[in-house]
Formats: C-alpha cells, structure tokens, sequence
C-alpha cells in the first residue's frame, strides 16, 4: 500500500516500519493475501455501471402496478426527501449522548406521537425491522404477557408474514394455529375463534384490513372472545386516517407498517415496522422507547429510556435483541404526517378509497371476474377472482405493458383463480384504464 | 475550544393543534362506501403550512450531531464517513420504486445486484453462500442461531447452550435467548477467550460458540485455530459477529479463521450512514454444509437471468419479508464497487493505523489494560479519574463541549470505567491530533467543568431518571398525565 504523508507520520508516531507489523497479531495460519474482487471504480465509472445494471428494471412510473400485500406505491412530497437528506440526522447513531442528539430524539418522540395518535395506543416504540418482524415480536410479547403455548392467527394474513411469524415462534417454541375466515366476508370466522380460544392459548392476531382487503367490522367481538388472553391487531396506519383504531376496540398489541408513510417501496425494504402497546404492558415490550424529561436547566428534553427492557443492558434476559432499527424511516413518517397534516392525511386515504371502489366495480364488470371477491368495506385492496387462470392473466397483463395483482391461486387455493390489486392514490384513470382495456381481451 | 450547538426551544408538532385549522369539508364515509360504525371520531393532527414544517425540522436537525459534524469515535458502531454517492444511488427511481412482489423477468436488475453482492460477501467472509435477507447485525446474529438450531435438529440432536465470552456485544446473549437456548458467559483472561475455560466449558450440549475477532477490546484473538478446533470437536458451531470486520479485511477473513456462520454490519463496514439507528442491514454467510438452511427465496443465476428459489426443504423459512433492507444492500455493493480488493484492504489498514495511533498517544493520560497491540478500536480505562472524583460519564459529556461525540463508554463490562474509541479509516491525522489535544485539555480541567458538562449542547444534562419514571412516551400521554393532574 502507497502511504499517505500522514500515515507515515503516525507509523513513525508508532515506531513501526510498515502497516504489515500493525497485524502481526493475526497468526500466519489464519492470514490471507488480500481480495479477489474487481478493481475500483470511480464516481462517474460506479454510476455510469448501475445506471446500466438498474435500466432492466420497471419502475412503478415505467409501467402500472397493482401489487401491495404489505408494500404500498404513495405519494412522498418534497419536503419530506428534504428533511429526510439532513445530514445531522442521516449521518448521527444511536441517541446514546442525548444533550447533543435532540434533533433525532424529539423527531423519534413524535413519531411515537403519530402513531400512538392513529392507533390510540398510549406506546409506540421508535421501531421494528418491518410489519413481519413486528408481528414476531408480537407472537413473543404475547407469551410474555399471558404464558400459553399456542398463539392463534387470522389465515387472511399474509404468508410472508406467516412464516416470519412461525419462525420467530419456534425459538420460544410455540404452535402457531390458524383461524379460518367467513367465506363470504373474509372476516376473522368468530365461531373458529371461539372454538380455538383454549387455556393455553397466549393470543389471537388478526388484521384490519386484512390480507384479502376487507376492513374487519367485529372487532368488539373478538375482543369479548379472547377475553384475558392478548388481542393482537394488524393494520395499514394510512387507513387509520379515516378507521376506528384498534386501540379504541381494546387491543393490547397493534402491528403494522408505516412504510406508507414516506417510505418509497425500495423492493420492500427498508420498511419500518410499527409496534404499539397498551401502558400496562410496557415493560414487556420490544425495542427503543424515547421519553419526555427535562435537563439540569429545567428545560424540555428527550431521552431513550427504559432501557433496561434492552439487550445493551439486560443482555439474555432482554425482552429482544434488537438494536438498529428503522430510526430514519420513523423520521420520515413524522414529517410526512406533519407535512400532510390531518386534512392531507384524510385526503389520500380517501382517495384510495375511491380508487379501490372504482377499480374493483370496473373489473367487476368484466365477464368472467367478481371484484371484489368479499363483501364489504375495504380500503385500497381487494380480491378479484376469475374462471381464467391467475398465472395467463398475470403474463398477459405483463405483455401489455401492465403489472397486474398479486396471484394469490397457490396461497389460498380454496378461493380458485384469484389475484389481489392494490389501488392507491398513485393510480390515474388512465392507469385503471389500462388494466381494465388489458383484461378485457384475456380470453 | 470553539464549539457551539444550537438551541432552540421547539415545541412538539402537536402543540400545533392547539391553533385550530379551518375545517375542510370532508365526507369520512367517502361518498357512503364506508359504514360510520367503522369510522374514527377524531384525529389530533395539526394542520401546519409545509413552511413551518420545514423550519421545524431543519431546527431539529441543527440540534443533532452526526458524522458529517465532526469525530464520532463510538467504539463497535464504526462510525465512519460514507461517500454520498451511494445516498444518491440508493435514491433513484430505478431503486426505490420497484415492489418486492414484482415478476422477476421486470427486476433483473435488482435481482443481479443482489447475487453479485452475495459473491462479494462470499470472497470477504470466506464463505461459501450469504443470505441478504437479515434486516440488521443483532437480526443476523438471530438467523445465525436459528442456523444452528436447524443444522442440529437435522442431526437429531437438542443441544440447549450458547457459549459466548463475557466481551461480547450485548445482541449475542439476547439473539440467541431469542432462539430459545440457554446463554453461558465464559469470563475472559487477559483481554481474551479463555481457551482451558473453554475446553471445560464444551459439552455434547453446546449448540455454539458466539465470537467477535478482533474482539470488542480491539484485541485479535490468536488462539481463533484452537478455539475453532475445540468448539467442532464438541459438535459445536463457531459464529462470527461481523460487528468489527472493519479491521481485518483483505488481512484474514472469519471462514479462513474457520467460523461456521458470520454475520456481516452493512452499515458500519460498508457505507450506510446510521440514521439515528437504522436502517441498517445484517447478511449472514455460511460455509457450504450450512447453505441448505438458509431463509428462503434464494437468487438463483442461470445463463445471466435471475430467478427466485423456494424449493428449499431444509430452509428455516423466512427471518423478514421479501428480499432483506434492499437499498442498504444497493449502498454497500457500489461501496465495495468503488473500492474494489485493494481499496477495501487499505481502508482496514488505515482503520488500525488510526486506532493505535491514537490508543498510543492517550494510553499515558489514562490506563491501557490487556496488552498493547489493537486493532480498528481500544478500550482504555477511566478509573484514575476517580481520583478527582471523576467518572468516565463525566469526561464524555465534557467532550461533547469540545465538538466531538462520545467514545462508547462503560462497555465491554470488564473494563473498569471503560472508555471504547474507534477512530475509523476516514479520519484525518490532525482530527486525531485535536481530539488527542481535547482529552489533555479535558483532564487538566476543574472538575466542577466536568461534573456538570455539557454546556455547549443543545440541553444540558439530563434527567434521564425522571423520563423512566414520568413514562412520557407520546403526546398522547403528555395530554393524559396533564389532564389527569388538572383534575
């Protein structure tokens, strides 16, 4: 290696001859010779190769695209890639010396604030990996709370989620059992519910809306059937804008990702998940809480805290091992909130509500499709079945230009031929449009 | 001393509600598609001009300090500069606005990145197959575990205890608690693994052995052969965390020391700035009789097209949705990209110049336990500060008034007083220099200065006993715990 003046400056500092001594620690067995890896590139080379490499790929703008299933195309103003790009909050750690990091420990406390806020929870911690991961946790939490040996879920979640949620299980070795939804309303089946509510059950999860779109309306009686055990609620925070929110039905846990908030879809991580609790089970809780206190002046301040809850100080006794989390994600959940503020928020989840209802009676209207496949409200998701396979409309929309839905056929069989489509506000007519002329010639 | 923060008294967004916005004319049921029993009855968001939002947190900001401020030698973080090009990188539309559930033949792209930067971690980690998915260092070293829990079910043998030394990160313990297996903590000797404790300690019910090297003293553990040799004799797997990779690249890597399993920080070797606290990204490699259990999809090459395999019978499943923390993983392949082998081998090679450089010339203004040689960090000891009744808390608040972050401080546990400095490859000789000047300056202080550091900052120091006991976690119980004293 070519040293710089100042290296050799240090070495002599050091009184060494070269940067070899400075590893002569590593035993000679253990050594290797360096890297076998291309040699570098500079800035305009290294751009000029991924922009080469990234052009075969669709962007959400190249074509349009109806997938969602827990990642979701919005709308991010401005303003908020603005206050997202600071480099004091881009570039700083962990909030381990809080008097010189208030800047990222209040913009944590409020988007603890908007999401306690959307869900009526009193605690939102500062973030899980993702909706998946938060669910885990919750499976966890769930057990520390109630003991049990089985922790029920709604099947209209998605099997993403369930496998995250079955591997995070097995390590405290417990069953995950599925509860069946109504045919008709893809609703949790409540008579399912009550049946599987045993003793040794820890807690129910279901989502609102769910995997198939509907928005769950027995949320009072679930929770009178789970009863002392934890009642776990999945839900998409944007729909909150406009839903009652699972805390004012009683839950104990709420999960979700805010990923809809500022958040670009980035092949679905990062992702910031959402994890929400009632104050009496906070120290139970997973993950980083800041708090409001004040400093020796008596002035407002913010600070981690309860950290004790943490694997830095409780090591194989903390209620998780999470560390790094989605801190910048939560930043840009708050300030796309404040940006939007409560009249914009309720705006765009009202719009994708009108675009969920137009595109699904569109493709209603196609013979050979229902849509949605559910009755009932749903928000910006819905089910479309079909006597056409899922897996031809699916290549045929892609020959047109168009990504279609999610084909769900092998997940849930029992629904036949089905394809899952996510509308949000991103959509234009003339991408519904399009969809529709696309389907309408799938013979 | 020229260091000065901002300080601004900025209310919460929320104290904005209490200047009420004109009400829009708004139908919650959107034109009768959503029942009202299914509708919320308020919403306390303020409705503030994007002008106000922008001054809010624009102030915020110049009350936080990153990297781009100044030295941040938080010791096991690496806190290293990141060239801004893979920021912007990771922004492009080509990388943000793909969906995870896209056709693979409409993400090649994506997909070829993410396989050539497996190939990539394959030739750091000596290993033989990574998996991207893992979505931090602690979420790597939990699929780690459950690696080692799925190799030894598929051998039909529960082995309940994880070995690790009492240096390790405080992740190890609780990853591997989290995978449900007991955690036994091998106290050290002399800054290291103790190898006879360690011999006594294996047993047929050893699962695995959790190990940093260099470990979190900046020490190279030199009997890393014989360790491994011990820990496979028993049956037991041998975990690398990656945390402190930053050291010895391109000079050994964990396979040829002949770890099982590795877990590499994306964030902190390879040019993700650390957001506050993520996102970051925690990719775990595996020697070849391990691959069958990675999570699934794996991306698969055939003939330059990517596709996606779930046809894995042995997999543990899936530790995240989808791919893993994709745009983290775009920063690090056009980080190793620039740098190629020769650049990524200089860069641990300065990392340790820079740290012993340091560790020499401060090592006389405090104590230097366990040896001399470090390698990217060191952990020197605040006790003489007792003395003056001093403590090392004291000292790091003191040096935020001086500009500079705080080393780690009271970790790893057997230091007494533990100062953890990790200087990292990008730090110039005289950054160095005017650190080194600020510690001297510092202990040459009137320790009344110190007791009651810091007094540049944004707030001075604070009540952090008051934030447990108040549990003010939100606006939401600010407003409760108002309301109910009110009462």
């Amino acid at each position: 290696m070519t040293l710089s003046e100042c290296s050799l400056d240090m070495l002599r500092h050091l009184k060494l001859d070269s940067v070899d001594e400075l590893f002569q620690d590593i035993p000679k067995e253990v050594r290797i010779d360096g890297l076998r890896l291309p040699d570098g590139l500079s800035e305009l080379e290294l751009r000029r190769e991924l922009e080469r490499m990234f052009s075969v790929n669709k962007t959400a703008s190249a074509q349009p695209m109806f997938l969602g299933a827990g990642v979701y195309h919005h709308f991010i103003p401005a303003a908020v890639k603005t206050i997202v790009s600071r480099s004091e909050f881009i570039t700083s750690y962990t909030p381990y010396q809080p008097e010189i990091s208030q800047g990222m420990l209040q913009s944590m406390f409020e988007y603890q604030s908007f999401m306690a806020e959307l869900t009526a929870m009193d605690v939102v911690n500062s973030s899980m990996y993702d909706a998946s991961t938060a669910l885990g946790e919750a499976v966890l939490m769930s057990h520390r709370i109630s003991g049990g040996d089985t922790f029920l879920m709604s099947r209209a979640v998605s099997p993403e989620k369930k496998q995250v949620a079955k591997t995070y299980a097995k390590g405290a070795d417990i069953n995950i059992v599925e509860v069946g939804y109504d045919v008709n309303t893809g609703l949790v089946n409540l008579s399912d519910l009550k049946d599987k509510m045993k003793d040794s059950v820890s807690g129910f999860y279901y989502e609102t809306p769910n995997f198939f779109g509907p928005i769950e309306t027995q949320g009072d009686d679930i929770r009178s059937i789970v009863g002392q055990k934890t009642m776990v609620v999945g839900v998409n925070p944007l729909s909150l804008a406009l839903l009652r929110p699972p805390g004012e039905i009683g839950a104990d846990i709420v999960v979700g990702d805010a990923q809809v908030f500022g958040t670009p879809m980035n092949l679905g991580g990062p992702t910031i998940g959402l994890f929400g609790c009632r104050l009496e089970h906070v120290r139970k809780m997973p993950g980083r809480l800041i708090g409001m206190t004040t400093d020796i002046e008596g002035k407002r301040a913010y600070c981690m805290t309860l950290q004790t809850r943490e694997q830095h100080i409780r090591r194989s006794k903390a209620t998780s091992n999470i560390c790094t989390n989605e801190a910048l994600l939560a930043l840009a959940a708050a300030a796309h909130l404040a940006v939007l503020g409560r009249n914009g928020l309720r705006q765009i989840a009202a719009k994708n509500v009108e675009n969920m209802a137009s595109l699904s009676s569109k493709i209603n209207s196609i013979k050979g499709f229902k849509a949605p496949h559910f009755k009932g409200a749903h928000f910006n998701e819905f089910v479309a079945t079909s006597e056409i396979g899922s897996d031809r409309i699916h290549r045929e929309l892609l020959r047109h230009g168009v990504h279609g839905g999610l084909v769900i056929d092998q997940m849930f069989p029992e629904l036949g031929h089905a394809m899952l489509y996510a509308t949000t506000e991103m959509h234009t007519k003339e991408d519904h449009d399009r969809l529709i002329a696309a389907l309408g010639v799938i013979r | 001393m020229t260091y000065h923060q901002a300080v601004y008294d900025v209310p919460t967004i929320f104290e904005n509600c209490e200047r009420p916005s004109p009400e829009e004319e708004f139908d919650p049921t959107v034109g009768g598609i959503l029942p009202a029993n299914l509708l919320r009855k308020e919403l306390n968001i303020p409705d503030m001009p994007e002008r106000d939002v922008v001054k809010h947190f624009v102030n915020l900001s110049q009350m936080n300090f990153g990297v781009d401020n100044g030295l941040y030698p938080l010791g096991s973080c690496t806190m290293k500069y990141n060239p801004k090009v893979c920021d912007e990188i990771a922004s492009w539309r080509t990388v943000s606005d793909i969906h995870p559930l896209q056709d693979p033949s409409t993400i090649q792209g994506a997909l070829r990145l993410m396989h050539e930067l497996e190939r990539m971690l394959c030739e750091i980690g000596g290993v033989d197959a990574v998996t991207l998915q893992p979505a931090a260092g602690a979420h790597g070293e939990y699929t780690g575990m459950q690696l080692v829990r799925a190799y030894h079910e598929a051998n039909k043998e529960t082995r309940k205890e994880v070995i690790l030394p009492d240096t390790a990160h405080g992740t190890n313990p609780a990853s591997a608690a989290m995978v449900g297996y007991d955690v036994l903590e091998l106290p050290s000797k002399d800054g290291c693994v103790d190898v006879e404790a360690l011999k006594s300690a294996v047993s047929k019910d050893t699962a695995a052995f959790m190990l940093t090297n260099p470990n979190t003293l900046g020490l190279f553990e030199r009997n890393v052969r014989e360790i491994a040799g011990i820990v496979h004799d028993a049956g037991a797997l041998l975990y690398y965390d990656g945390a402190n990779l930053n050291a010895i690249m391109g000079r050994t890597s964990p396979g040829k020391m002949e770890f099982d399993i590795v877990h590499f920080n994306l964030h902190k070797t390879f040019a993700t700035p650390h957001g506050g606290g993520g996102p970051g990204a925690g990719p775990v490699g595996v020697k070849k009789r391990l691959e069958e259990f990675l999570p699934v999809p794996r991306i698969v090459e055939s003939n330059g097209v990517y596709s996606l395999d779930y046809n894995r019978p042995k997999s543990i499943g899936k530790v995240r949705a989808f791919f893993g923390n994709y745009a983290v993983l775009v920063r690090a392949y056009a980080y190793i990209r620039m740098h190629g082998g020769r650049g990524l081998t200089s860069i641990s090679e300065n990392a340790v110049l820079n740290s012993n450089y340091l560790k020499e010339r401060l090592k006389d203004s405090f104590e230097l336990p366990y040896g001399n040689l470090r390698k990217h960090e060191f952990v020197l000891s605040g006790r003489t500060l007792k003395s003056r009744n001093l403590r090392t808390l004291d000292f790091a608040k003191r040096l935020l008034d001086y500009g500079f972050h705080a080393p780690t401080i009271y970790f790893p546990l057997i230091v007494d007083e533990a100062i953890m400095i990790e200087p990292t490859e990008t730090e110039s000789k005289e950054t160095l220099d005017a650190f080194i000047d600020a510690c001297e300056a510092i202990l040459k202080e009137d320790p009344e200065l110190l007791h009651s550091a810091p007094h540049n900052t944004a707030r001075r120091r604070l009540d952090e006993a008051k934030a447990a006991r108040d549990m003010i976690f939100s606006w939401r119980c600010y407003e409760k715990k108002r309301d109910t004293s009110r009462a």
